[in-house]
């Protein structure tokens, strides 16, 4: 009796530790004041993921904690991956370091949260994280389900890579082709569609993993490889002979990737979608690191405007510093530099011509409501 | 009867490895054939794979991402915490080699000369590096000098482990706000680093439970008997990759709003939860070993209930199952890869990571994994080894 009384005290007091150690516990918001003494509505002690309030929670919760929880990876090149210091860059990176900007003053006010695939969706769901920039494509289901999907930033396509001495330039080409491609994701799906549309005949090599898809490419297990253009223009660096191989102009979906946030909380909502429009209005204008100290000097009142030196464009009504903009060209860039730095001629990551995602007054789809 | 007693010839010894050769590889025509054969197939396989591994692979993306591959993103600045724990190991190692002796000389040993050979390598280092290489044969040997003096106690020796654990966790996580001791976010754990934090977490955590779990399940208590077996056939019954999702992906959903429990502590309470289950039942065979009368005897001599247990039941139970249990902790940290499918940036995440910080190391994939699998072998099998002389010095086979 004694040892079995000991072992259930020995156990509570085990789950009593893991539960104690388990991470920051933050403070619910209170109660709102009672407007009159006995018609108090019962207040729940704190409310249940559905409840979020219409907006500033996260905003505050983020100034509390002094970091932006972002969700991201480390294992896409040009989005999200690791520099030879082992630190977190890349072009979905950045705009999470943006939002940090933004809001807390510091680019390096991040806390990065590495997701699978899988975890995306419960991630924001349950507002683990306050902003998923993690190369997702925007779809109508998952911005039903998982949270909202704020400013489209990068305009990817399911692409084919294809051997130059093939002589293959269009889809039609590839009748009767072997395409490797990696197995049970969308691109297969894309691929079989795309191909059954133009009636045309072909058999699928599939693979589980991104680097065995392109090394038996590479044997000349197959004739084609398939996935978004970003990963096969990266893909195509990492060849033996980049130039023996030719990314068709084909694009066989449509991939807008997309940085989204939970749902329910308006003005955080807002708040990311305004720091990519300030990113993509910066590169309009002509403001960019380099110059951000001159500009403020123009003349020009939208530059003015953007920079916070003269007038306003809404930076009080979302609880951000009049100048956040200039501190995050500061820190960051604008939008072409932010794509440059990783998928520019001299990028870091690789090269991939900017395409439709050119700003709309070069003809490309990167377009921003003005700020003002 | 009258006839002699015929006695049996005995085999004809062995003399020496000549002789084994001789009989065992070219004993008769076929043998020699057989032999002949073999020798060609390995020449064959371990030319290709030399051939390979010495003129073919590129292991750019091993040699130029060691820091990685070892620490993750843990920041340059902190560096020194790890680098002091394991300072602190080699120290500890002198002293038990010198305290307890036997298999733990192998390893401290190991440990030094493998440092020490680091140290010696005509490679580009930081200095404050090399010096570190250096320092821990060092203290491995301070610690066998220090081993010597009368004071320190086998007992001294499991409490200084026991805080040096302890120690670790704190030092990596920091504090928040403690300016020379800053919090590092459990996402910058990585690498080597975090593969054995995630096993040495489950092994410790594993172990204390496990057992308890075992006892309860042989309790007379109806309730606690109930959970226990519910618990462990609950977790036996799912693969650990479940319950890992279930900790990343499920248990949130369940939590208030605003409560984030950190994403490596929910892989080890799943880790060590999926390995307390097989620990209890592994204790639970040790204790069915135990024959009754051992309790009795025990009853006999006026020892109460918790005595029995502690002193009498337990320590001859354990170890029965010290194979099991080794065999049970080499899984469980060869398990601590699954943790890349909920994002955890341990060796093999940090090998998937490595392959894409390079457009020029996308198609390396074979030389990295093989570099992780290398490094696996090493560990496991050090385990096992260290298992088999613990098994010899305690003499569970012979019994």
């Amino acid at each position: 009796m004694k040892r079995l009384s000991l072992l259930v005290v020995l156990l509570s007091l085990l789950t009593l530790i893991l539960s104690a150690c388990g991470g920051e516990a933050q403070e619910c918001p209170e109660c709102p004041e009672c407007p009159e003494a006995g018609e108090c509505p019962e207040c729940p002690e704190c409310p249940a993921v559905a409840v979020v309030a219409a907006g500033g929670e996260i905003l505050a919760a983020v100034k509390e904690r002094g970091k932006v929880v972002c969700g991201s990876r480390t294992d896409l090149l040009g989005f999200g991956y690791l520099d030879e210091d082992g630190l977190n860059v890349g072009f979905d990176i950045d705009f999470c370091r943006a939002v940090a900007t933004a809001v807390l003053g510091d680019p390096e006010a991040v806390e990065f949260v590495f997701l699978t695939a899988a975890e995306r969706g419960p991630a924001l769901q349950t507002g683990e994280i306050d902003l998923l920039s993690r190369n997702v494509t925007w779809t109508s289901s998952r911005d039903a389900q998982w949270g909202n999907f704020t400013v489209v930033l990068f305009y990817d396509g399911q692409g084919m890579i294809v051997r130059k001495d093939s002589g293959a330039t269009t889809l039609d080409d590839l009748d009767g082709a072997t395409v490797c491609v990696t197995t049970g994701t969308t691109t297969e799906l894309n691929l079989a569609d795309n191909f059954r549309g133009r009636g045309l005949d072909f058999s699928a090599v599939t693979f589980e993993d991104t680097a065995s898809v392109y090394s038996a490419y590479e044997d000349g297990r197959c004739d084609a490889a398939t996935s978004d253009k970003s990963q096969l223009a990266a893909i195509r660096e990492g060849l033996a002979v980049p130039d023996d191989h030719y990314i068709m102009e084909v694009t066989m979906s449509k991939e807008p990737l997309t940085p989204a946030v939970p749902q329910g909380d308006d003005m955080w909502f807002d708040i990311v979608k305004t720091v990519a429009y300030t990113l993509i209005n910066a590169e309009e204008l002509g403001i960019n690191s380099g110059n951000v100290d001159e500009m403020m000097t123009n003349d020009n009142p939208a530059i003015k405007r953007l920079l916070g030196v003269e007038g306003s464009f809404g930076q009080e009504d979302l609880g951000l510093d009049v100048d956040f903009a200039a501190n995050v060209i500061r820190a960051v860039g604008n939008y072409g530099e932010i794509y440059d730095r990783y998928m520019g001629p001299d990028g870091d990551a690789f090269e991939l011509p900017r395409g439709p995602n050119k700003l709309w007054t070069d003809g490309g789809l990167i377009y921003a409501p003005p700020l003002r | 009867m009258g006839s002699t007693v015929e006695t049996a010839v005995r085999p004809p010894s062995y003399s020496g490895p000549v002789e084994w050769l001789r009989r065992n590889l070219v004993g008769t025509w076929y043998d020699t054939l057989l032999t002949l054969l073999s020798l060609w197939f390995v020449f064959v396989a371990l030319r290709g794979l030399f051939a390979w591994a010495f003129f073919s692979a590129n292991w750019e993306p091993v040699t130029g991402s060691l820091k990685l591959f070892a620490l993750g993103q843990y920041p340059q600045e902190d560096m020194w915490r790890p680098g002091m724990i394991v300072l602190t190991v080699s120290f500890l190692m002198g002293v038990s080699w010198r305290v307890w002796g036997g298999t733990v000389r192998t390893f401290a040993l190991a440990l030094a000369v493998a440092l020490g050979v680091v140290a010696a390598l005509p490679v580009e280092m930081r200095l404050p590096l090399r010096l570190w290489f250096v320092a821990n044969p060092a203290l491995v040997g301070l610690g066998y000098l220090v081993g010597w003096s009368r004071v320190v106690r086998s007992r001294w020796v499991l409490l200084g482990w026991i805080l040096s654990f302890v120690a670790t966790i704190i030092l990596l996580n920091g504090f928040k706000g403690v300016s020379w001791l800053p919090k590092v976010d459990t996402a910058m754990w990585g690498g080597l680093l975090l593969t054995f934090l995630l096993a040495l977490v489950g092994i410790v955590a594993s172990f204390p439970i496990g057992v308890l779990l075992a006892l309860g399940r042989r309790s007379s208590l109806p309730v606690v008997k109930v959970f226990c077996v519910l618990f462990i056939e609950l977790v036996r019954g799912v693969p650990l990759v479940t319950i890992l999702f279930m900790g990343s992906i499920i248990l949130p959903l369940f939590l208030p709003d605003g409560v984030r429990i950190d994403r490596v502590l929910r892989a080890m309470m799943a880790m060590t939860l999926f390995a307390a289950a097989y620990m209890a039942e592994n204790v639970r065979g040790g204790l069915q070993a135990i024959p009754l009368g051992q309790v009795e005897a025990a009853k006999a001599v006026g020892l109460n209930g918790l005595q029995t247990m502690a002193l009498i039941v337990l320590p001859q139970a354990l170890r029965a199952v010290i194979p099991a249990i080794v065999g049970q902790f080499i899984a469980l940290f060869m398990d601590t890869t699954l943790a890349v499918i909920i994002g955890l940036v341990e060796l093999l995440g940090v090998g998937k990571a490595i392959l894409n910080s390079k457009p020029e190391w996308l198609l390396l994939d074979t030389e990295v994994y093989v570099f992780i699998a290398a490094l696996f072998w090493v560990f496991t099998y050090s385990m096992s080894y260290a298992s088999r002389r613990l098994e010899a010095a305690l003499g569970v086979g012979e019994r």
